[in-house]
């Protein structure tokens, strides 16, 4: 990668950021508080420290992955906006193999436990994939529903079926010590596993043939099926390898920083990585440091409240910003940037 | 299509003779659930008119949801800041307008991908809202007008003339599109530019201007519905509160054939069963955890989209952008 093409496609990311941030330093002047003060908050509480780094890293671990999920969809033209759903299932599955399975050891019971929110997550993906390739239906409606249909139906799960004994909030047994994912240094492990991934993710794109039908389906359906390219079937890798990850982000959450499944953690993962595939560019690296700042700016939120009295629904509002600023052309226009990729196709037909 | 027809009659037949039997039954309950049925539809069915417009002139808009989200919240903090509900639905219509112009800025003039367009509506309403958003806030909701004479009929009168202004008003839009859309010029060359915007265009219609117009116009019919949402049907206003509505919307559009009258009767389905699911609840006749209650709508709008998938056709030139020729 050559150093002006570099600084030419990450330019117009890192010009929105700023934009955002702004716009939100404004808003925050108008309620009547001190944006400087908010920000410094912000960050010295995200960044300024191990333990704060830490707790970022923490946070950014499911950003990468929810954001890889919608990655690879935006790859093979596809719109997977039900990363929520996924993330949320794997979640659950991954805390019940967690708790419910019993007496093996640690190396066998911990990647049974996150395999399972592998699989549940992808079975939700594959859901949205076939009614995509065998019915025509748009991924954008049916993943929509099914993440409220997964949300009533976990909430369901973790408060009836499998609620911890005498307990009155809808939340499982806490996991065993043989499914908790173990801290190196302190640090979430997680993190560089989530890392690792999106190294594979970007490998499997740039190097392989499998990679690269995916892409020639994302770019050009008519080319891929002329190709002999099953347009069908790489729908379904998409959804089901997305959803996926999306589910290994939701079993890392359970098994290293909750603990146990309950419904009101690991909300707006999903949404998060929507914001983070579009801002690093649909390229699988260009997560990493998409979810470090968004993971930072959601664990210091409340912390920023406490100091500069700023509703933490700010991030919110800074994020919605960001994603669009980065997708709206004026910027990439006014810095004479590089277009995204990989466009996603317009319309409900195939 | 002839086939169809029947099956559609037919259905029709059936459910009246079903109402029919219920109210020799129980007159009171039975009135109550089919006004529900109309009470809880037409939000959806408004939703969906916002979708045909955009989409019969070739934009795709999945930012309905926003559009909700947004203009119902506008409407509630204006009416509370006013203490006029009449004020707060003209502010949740401009709200739902201003949606609509970005929409079609995004879309037309910036010519971004409409799905990305639609998406960023939803999450900038979603983050805007969530910010602002003060607790403990009420509001004057606007109050139920009985139609003189009509409202005493039996049956009818209680489901079709006993309701808020906004459920009249909604209505009669709705009517008032789908002669506009199949019976005026108006209608002729916005279908026309959803289909072949080129030809429209060398038929003298601007594409641009049309486009930008009809957006708009669906952007104030979502802000009615918002108002609709948080000032006639709910009251009030809670983070995230349209629940998917504008999404399902979406889906009653295609299963309803891009027709106003076909969206109607759809969104009427959809509101029935959620009066008989609420009523059947309520009488205890069932015992349904209400998580599966809540779900029931979603998992209604993929079936209703698995069945009309393929069968139906969109607008042909739906979420393409158009460039104007070069001479």
């Amino acid at each position: 990668m050559a150093g002006k093409k570099f600084s030419r496609t990450w330019l117009t990311p890192v010009v929105a950021v700023l934009v955002a941030f702004a716009i939100g330093a404004i808003l925050i002047y108008i309620q009547g508080a001190d944006p400087l003060k908010a920000y410094q908050s912000l960050f010295s509480h995200a960044f300024g420290s191990w333990s704060g780094i830490a707790k970022t890293l923490g946070k950014a671990t499911p950003l990468v992955l929810s954001g890889l999920a919608v990655t690879i969809g935006l790859r093979a033209g596809l719109f997977n906006i039900g990363v929520q759903g996924q993330l949320v299932m794997g979640a659950f599955a991954a805390a019940w193999a967690g708790y419910f399975i019993h007496g093996l050891p640690i190396y066998i019971h911990l990647p049974v436990a996150l395999f399972f929110g592998v699989a549940f997550g992808a079975g939700i993906g594959l859901i949205a994939g076939a009614l995509k390739a065998y019915r025509g239906i748009h991924e954008v409606i049916t993943t929509i529903m099914l993440n409220s249909i997964i949300l009533a139906l976990v909430d369901y799960l973790a408060g009836h079926v499998f609620q911890e004994p005498g307990q009155i909030l809808a939340r499982t047994p806490h996991i065993l010590p043989s499914a908790t994912i173990p801290k190196i240094f302190s640090m979430p492990s997680g993190f560089f596993f989530a890392i690792l991934l999106a190294y594979g993710v970007w490998w499997v794109f740039q190097r392989t043939t499998s990679g690269f039908r995916l892409e020639t389906v994302g770019r050009n359906k008519s080319a891929a099926w002329y190709a002999g390219i099953s347009v069908k079937r790489s729908v379904l890798i998409a959804m089901a390898v997305g959803g996926g990850i999306a589910g290994l982000g939701g079993g890392i959450e359970s098994l290293g920083v909750i603990g146990r499944f309950e419904p009101t953690f690991n909300t707006g993962l999903g949404f998060d990585g929507i914001t983070i595939a579009l801002l690093g560019r649909a390229n699988p690296l260009g997560v990493i440091p998409g979810a470090i700042l968004i993971g930072g700016m959601r664990g210091a939120a409340a912390s920023m409240q406490f100091d500069a009295g700023v509703a933490p629904e700010i991030v919110d509002l800074i994020l919605a910003l960001v994603l669009f600023c980065v997708t709206a052309p004026f910027l990439a226009k006014w810095l004479k940037s590089t277009e995204v990729g990989a466009k996603i196709s317009s319309g409900w037909g195939n | 299509m002839k086939k169809l027809l029947s099956f559609k009659w037919l259905l029709t037949l059936l459910l009246v003779v079903i109402t029919g039997y219920f109210y020799s039954k129980d007159g009171v309950i039975t009135s109550s659930v089919v006004s529900t049925a109309l009470i809880f539809g037409l939000p959806l069915a408004l939703a969906a008119m916002v979708g045909i417009m955009c989409e019969r002139t070739g934009i795709v808009n999945i930012g309905i949801e926003g559009t909700l989200l947004f203009s119902a919240f506008v409407g509630f903090f204006t009416a509370s800041a006013t203490d006029s509900d009449f004020y707060g639905v003209v502010a949740a219509v401009i709200a739902g307008t201003a949606s609509g112009v970005l929409l079609a800025f995004m879309s037309i003039s910036w010519k971004m991908d409409q799905i990305i367009a639609g998406t960023i509506i939803n999450i900038l309403a979603t983050g805007l809202t969530s910010f602002l958003y003060k607790q403990g806030h009420t509001a004057p909701t606007t109050s139920e007008i009985d139609i003189p004479w009509l409202s005493k009929i039996p049956f009818f009168g209680q489901v079709l003339f006993m309701h808020g202004p906004i459920v009249y008003i909604g209505l009669v839009l709705i009517f008032v599109l789908y002669v506009a859309l199949f019976h005026t010029s108006w209608g002729l060359r916005s279908r026309a530019v959803g289909e072949h915007p080129g030809s429209a265009d060398t038929a003298g219609v601007s594409v641009f201007k049309l486009r930008y117009l009809n957006v708009s116009i669906a952007g104030a019919v979502g802000g009615l519905a918002g108002a609709y949402l948080s000032l006639e049907l709910v009251g009030s206003w809670d983070r995230g509160f349209t629940a998917g509505k504008g999404f399902t919307a979406l889906a009653l559009m295609i299963f309803g054939r891009w027709n106003p009258m076909g969206a109607l009767a759809a969104a009427m389905f959809f509101g029935l069963t959620q009066a008989v699911t609420n009523q059947l609840m309520f009488s205890q006749i069932v015992k349904i955890p209400d998580q599966f209650v809540n779900m029931l709508p979603y998992i209604l709008t993929i079936v209703v989209l698995a069945i009309s998938a393929g069968k139906v056709r969109p607008p042909a030139a739906e979420g393409q952008q158009y460039e104007k020729e070069q001479a």
